[in-house]
């Protein structure tokens, strides 16, 4: 089973390396009103059961994927 | 009377590159530095460990995010927990953050810059086993070497730090980070694990410049040389 991990800052939290993409983005012309740099993790699983799975994501992003006092997730399972 | 040297655990990180530095000051200091691969999961027989700066497991996910599962770290948190001493530079700092062992999380620079320069710092806790050598409101001149280095908490922990005095270093004018008021270094609330972003163990030796940095290892020193009632509860 396949899932991905979507971590952002949390709405609110300075991102400094967003700030700096917007700011490139409208020295190439690009009319950006905002930019926020969060992060993408793939993962394969062992576990068949999307339920068992999830719970299981839960926890990995509690104890290492995010960091909740700064950032905020989402969880995506597929077959 | 001799005195005997307090022996005190510096801890290797793969990526860890102050340890040696640390263990160099601590023995100038006074103090027998015991060095510990990050893959022990027992700390030999002493009463305080320190975690150096570097850049442990390649700063990969966030910032000490990795290095707080290193099997050493349970040790490290067993310590702590009865009462050892535990100081984390730099990115010790971030490891003990990430452990949950401080609170609040270090955050890349908010310039994005590595800073690496000499700082100002204000001594607003003297009552810590860490401090006991500074006087209250001395200014210190330490360096800071780092891109991760923004102490972050949310309002209502970062009200709680304050009104609890768990600051222990702050820095002076514009911090170097972005930190949130100025907090260059803090303490638990039991007063035996202090995080600081400034390197003491860079300014021991007038040959590199301040010498201040050996106010906070020799404290360390003292305090673990003559461990009754140096803990000083919030």
């Amino acid at each position: 089973m396949k899932a991905t991990v979507l971590v952002r800052p949390k709405p609110g939290i300075l991102d400094p390396q967003g700030e700096a993409v917007q700011g490139s983005l409208k020295q190439l012309g690009f009319a950006v009103e905002g930019a926020r740099v969060g992060r993408v993790v793939d993962l394969e699983l062992a576990n068949g059961d999307p339920q068992e799975a999830r719970a299981e994501l839960e926890r990995m992003c509690e104890q290492l994927l995010a960091n909740p006092l700064i950032e905020s997730y989402e969880i995506e399972v597929r077959d | 009377m001799t005195e005997t040297r307090p022996r005190i655990a510096v801890v290797t990180f793969p990526g860890s590159n102050d340890d040696r530095d640390a263990a160099l000051a601590l023995e100038a200091l006074g103090a027998e530095p015991v060095p510990v691969w990050h893959a022990e999961t027992e700390l030999p027989a002493v009463r305080a460990v320190v975690l150096p700066g570097g850049f442990s497991y390649g700063d990969y996910l966030r910032a000490g995010a990795l290095a707080r599962f290193a099997p050493v770290m349970k040790a490290v948190q067993a310590l702590a927990a009865e009462g050892g001493l535990v100081l984390g530079i730099c990115n010790g700092f971030q490891v003990l953050c990430e452990a949950g062992l401080l609170p609040g999380v270090l955050r890349p620079n908010e310039s994005l810059d590595f800073v690496c320069r000499d700082v100002q710092l204000t001594v607003e806790r003297t009552d810590t086993p860490f401090t006991t050598r500074c006087i209250h409101g001395q200014s210190l001149t330490i360096p800071v070497k780092h891109g991760e280095g923004c102490f972050f908490a949310d309002a209502d922990l970062l009200a709680e730090l304050e009104a609890s005095n768990h600051v222990v270093l702050r820095y002076q004018g514009e911090s170097p980070n972005g930190s949130l008021a100025g907090i260059a270094g803090i303490v638990n609330a039991e007063g035996n694990v202090l995080g600081v972003m400034p390197h003491p163990e860079h300014a021991v030796d007038p040959l590199t410049g301040s010498t201040d940095g050996a106010l906070i290892l020799g404290s360390l020193v003292d305090a673990t040389r003559h461990p009754a009632g140096v803990v000083a509860a919030v």
